[in-house]
């Protein structure tokens, strides 16, 4: 199964995992199954209209899934899946 | 523009590297670099070009330094506390090299005088920490042609790159808009390790010097992914965005805008007075932030794009 690492300000979502392994052949049914098992994740990466929000980018591999086939690019068992969304801290 | 004897010296370790040399390190003293924030990014930043021996070096902050900046704002010294963060940073630079010269910005960094500010430089370094500084420097850098060299950081986790450079992506090709206030915790919120902004500021610094040189593969294009925790560097590929608003073809951005309101941050909460810690007032402003009022905020104010340490 491909294997999402999650970031720092999202694990609070994930029972504090840094990664998640789940089924899906796309990155559409991937994530879908990844908010079915955490719902609370759901509103952090999707907007009310179902939109990626604009502050979370998703990789597969090294690689921006907006320059590939967004939600319907696909994963393999071995792809490491990476969501970044936009921190902005300096040191305060 | 030619070094003293003391400077060939001092630069001695560099002037002896085939990547440096007398023609790199005169580079380096002709370059003029722009420190946005003398904080956890900063702090790093500012040591080590200063003793690096970039020639000038501005420095934009308007805080004092707090007692709880001292985990990680190595710039700053406990007996500092309550001074301006720019005098003390510029005290201390002062002290290691005499030779480059520091110029004073003590003032918020807003869409009124970003561009005036920016404009005399060579390149721009970001240590802030909010998101509508964030965007206006990424705004500035865009419109001015000046390369951005990027840096974040939360708990254990940072992010380094260069936006805005010759051909290279922005900060809205990575993130056309920021998040919602509230919905992302900040570093006061979160925490930050006190070394983590040194390893990101540091990562920047090197950065800065390898533009100024023209040496090596820079980070432009690439996304540097650290995690401390687990001591993994990673890094994602960063591409120019067609659909960019500032940097794309169809752009629709061609001035700086209202930062605040782009950010979802209507209004600021009214400083509280001395005797207040830091983090008490991060808690204010987060009770701000959660509960945002529908009312517009008074144009001055709403401009400000506030830039933390």
């Amino acid at each position: 199964m491909p294997k999402i690492l999650i970031p720092t300000p999202l694990r609070q979502y994930v029972d504090r995992k840094d990664s998640v392994e789940v089924a899906g052949a796309t990155i559409g049914e991937v994530l879908g199954a990844l908010t079915t098992q955490y719902p609370d994740l759901r509103k952090n990466l999707y907007s009310d209209e179902g939109k990626l929000r604009s502050f979370v980018n998703v990789y597969v591999n090294d690689e921006d899934i907006r320059y590939l086939s967004k939600d319907k690019t696909e994963v393999k068992a071995a792809d490491t899946i990476s969501i970044v969304p936009s921190i902005a801290g300096g040191g305060r | 523009m030619e070094l003293s004897k003391d400077e060939i010296l001092r630069y001695s370790r560099h002037l002896i590297m085939p990547e440096v040399g007398m023609e790199g390190q005169l580079k380096l003293k002709a370059a003029k670099v722009l420190l946005v924030g003398t904080g956890g990014l900063g702090a790093p930043m500012a040591l080590y070009l200063t003793a690096a021996g970039v020639g000038t070096i501005g420095l934009v902050d308007f805080d004092a330094v707090d007692y709880t900046n001292l985990q990680r704002q190595v710039i700053h010294g406990t007996k500092d506390v309550g001074k301006p963060k720019i005098d003390s940073a510029i005290e201390t630079m002062n002290d290691i090299n005499p030779f480059v010269k520091v110029i004073r910005h003590e003032v918020a960094l807003t869409s009124e005088n970003a561009m005036d500010l920016v404009k005399d430089y060579d390149l721009v370094a970001d240590g802030t920490d909010n998101f509508p500084t964030r965007y206006l420097v990424n705004d500035v850098c865009v419109l001015l042609n000046k390369p951005n060299v990027y840096g974040s950081i939360f708990r254990f986790e940072g992010q380094a790159t260069i936006f805005a450079a010759e051909g290279g992506p922005c900060y809205r090709c990575l993130y056309p808009e920021p998040p919602p206030p509230g919905l992302v915790p900040s570093c006061a919120e979160g925490g930050v390790l006190g070394i983590l902004p040194g390893v990101v500021g540091l990562i920047q610094a090197t950065e800065v010097v390898k533009l100024i040189l023209g040496k090596g593969e820079t980070l432009v294009g690439r996304l540097m992914l650290y995690d401390a925790l687990n001591m993994k560097f990673r890094e994602l590929k960063l591409r120019k965005s067609d659909e960019c608003p500032i940097c794309g073809p169809n752009r629709t951005i061609h001035q700086l805008i209202d930062y605040h309101q782009f950010c979802g941050i209507p209004d600021h909460p009214p400083e509280p007075e001395t005797g207040v810690t830091e983090n008490e007032i991060e808690v204010t402003a987060l009770k701000g932030k959660s509960a945002p009022s529908k009312k517009p905020a008074p144009k001055k104010t709403a401009k400000r794009a506030k830039r933390k340490k």
